[in-house]
């Protein structure tokens, strides 16, 4: 037996475990509830072609839930990402009490989702502390949970309870750069501007990489939050695909939550594999 | 000479106070919630629902342990709920850690076919909201007979992608040097794994163990689905009902179930921050 095929088979020892349950619950049940998307529930399986995938294109729901999932994505990661990379600049250097700060900002990401809902509930009602403020300062009450603001409640709640993790996964970028290239970049006479755009960014750039995968799994994980705030049914700026792909799951219309979760496969398999593109061009990965 | 970059003064005070106004939007719900924790009920009903007008309402008129007596001694269903959620949270963290330590290594320190298009898949997987297998999952579970009990929940979750990717990130990051020595005084993969590997990667598996602790404490969505009856529900469930029953317990319930992952914070926080770092894609 060669080197070569004695290292691959103790690889695939050390691998076997995880790599039979991976198989088992998400390998192969995602192979044949791919089959599902094609087919038909009636007196036994009827294959029907794209007819389940022209059906969910028409379904309304599956059409405010796909562009409230995309909003919230497409407004929260840049805003978390922006966010975080200012704090973690500003806790960068050590200084009295930095790590105090980190820690405030990385707590709530241990809080249960539970306890925090609570909270906002209590805070965003419709007689809660805030709208008490806002007749105070002679402005009309909201009816926040069950309006458009509901989608910036939950915003707020997906930078409150993620952004302290982003700020870790930065400040562990910034670490790595090396102080020379600093010291070089003033020797130089570079400004602070300078010095950020043309040190600081491009060096970040893998960890923005993942910083960007991250949140866009807390987006999906921000559901829980979702579901909390407004049930399975909550206000129409806050329907997210995961409360249509419940839904649909309680209405054991699995042939619709199939195809709904065989697009979101194709648009993430999409969007990872055009970053791994991006990053291999750029040199710097060795997977 | 100057140290590099020495902020002035005027902007020590300025990154003072903008970080410190961002710590008082991080730390005020928490706060909020375990001062109104320490009220008693009539308290807490008093400035929730007889005025009609809720106000903040941070410092308790008096304080009180009333709540915590009424959840610990009064109520059984609560810690039956919490027993309910501690159990298969910890065989779930032990089952990931021990699993995905093994398939990190492996990921990280072997060539075998596959390999890179499999770590790919891992990525897409834990990327993807847990709705998108919530059918797969089914169908497996059904044909093996387990839902409705807490294997339903707990077996999914060991196999998550995202224990793979942790350790894999931080197995990798350690010299090859290392592994080479020990093979050359003679030491198996086994020995290797459990004798060099495993204790390099403290920092890796703490914060795996916390992370991992955390996802599934919260767990809503799965037992909602696959456990069927509501009296096995874990605390997470129980939790987001009873804020309709009354608001004084609920606080203290949640306090309570911070409990468990705040003392893994605090004892665990330097290894935590470690291990979140090495999880970056290098």
């Amino acid at each position: 037996m060669t080197a070569k095929k004695r290292e691959a088979i103790s690889g695939l020892t050390f691998a076997a475990p995880f790599l039979l349950g991976f198989a088992a619950f998400f390998v192969v049940p995602f192979f044949i509830s791919v089959v599902f998307t094609f087919t038909k529930n009636a007196n036994g399986l009827k294959f029907t072609g794209f007819d389940n995938y022209l059906d969910l294109f028409g379904n309304s729901a599956f059409q405010t839930a796909v562009y409230n999932t995309f909003r919230f994505i497409l407004i929260g990661v840049p805003l978390i990402m922006v966010l975080a990379t200012f704090l973690a600049l500003l806790l960068h250097k050590k200084f009295v009490g930095s790590s105090l700060y980190r820690s405030v900002f990385l707590y709530p990401l241990v809080v249960p989702v539970a306890a925090t809902v609570m909270v906002f509930q209590l805070v965003f009602a419709e007689s809660g502390v805030i709208n008490t403020i806002y007749a105070w300062l002679g402005l009309p009450a909201q009816n926040w949970l069950a309006s458009d603001q509901a989608f910036y409640v939950l915003m707020i709640l997906y930078l409150w309870k993620n952004c302290g993790y982003n700020i870790v996964l930065i400040m562990a970028g910034l670490n790595a750069i090396p102080n020379a290239f600093y010291e070089a970049a003033q020797v130089e006479g570079a400004g602070r501007w300078q010095t950020f755009r043309y040190i600081t960014m491009p060096l970040l750039a893998p960890s923005f990489f993942f910083v960007f995968v991250v949140s866009i799994i807390n987006s999906f994980k921000c559901f829980r939050e979702a579901f909390l705030l407004g049930g399975t049914i909550p206000h129409k700026s806050i329907y997210m695909l995961q409360h249509f792909m419940n839904n649909n799951f309680t209405n054991l219309n699995y042939q619709r939550l199939s195809t709904a979760a065989f697009l979101v496969f194709i648009v993430i398999f999409a969007l990872v594999f055009v970053l791994f593109w991006m990053r291999r061009k750029a040199g710097d990965i060795q997977l | 000479m100057k140290r590099l970059n020495e902020p002035s003064v005027c902007a020590k005070t300025g990154r003072y106070l903008t970080l410190t106004l961002f710590a008082i939007f991080f730390a005020l719900p928490i706060v909020y919630t375990v001062m109104n924790s320490l009220m008693s009920p009539a308290e807490v009903q008093h400035y929730y629902s007889e005025s009609g007008q809720m106000t903040l309402h941070l410092l308790p008129d008096q304080f009180s342990l009333e709540e915590y007596y009424q959840i610990l001694f009064r109520r059984p269903d609560y810690l039956m709920k919490f027993f309910n959620s501690l159990w298969p949270v910890t065989v779930i963290v032990v089952g990931q850690v021990a699993i995905s330590s093994a398939a990190g290594f492996a990921f990280a320190k072997f060539r075998f076919p596959g390999r890179d298009i499999l770590f790919f898949f891992v990525i897409i997987l834990m990327m993807m909201p847990i709705q998108v297998t919530l059918v797969s999952n089914y169908i497996v579970l059904n044909q093996m007979g387990l839902i409705g009990t807490y294997f339903a929940i707990i077996l999914p979750a060991i196999f998550s992608p995202f224990g793979v990717f942790l350790m894999r990130q931080v197995i990798a990051s350690m010299p090859d040097e290392l592994i080479e020595a020990a093979k050359l005084d003679g030491a198996g993969n086994w020995r290797i794994f459990l004798q060099i590997v495993m204790p390099c990667s403290k920092s890796g598996v703490i914060s795996l163990v916390i992370l991992c602790f955390i996802d599934n404490w919260n767990m809503v969505e799965q037992p909602i689905v696959f456990l069927k009856d509501a009296g096995k529900y874990p605390l997470s469930v129980f939790l987001s009902q009873i804020n309709e029953m009354n608001p004084g317990l609920s606080f203290a319930c949640g306090v309570l179930a911070m409990v468990p992952v705040a003392l893994l914070f605090f004892f665990y926080e330097k290894e935590l921050i470690e291990g979140i770092g090495f999880s970056n894609l290098k």
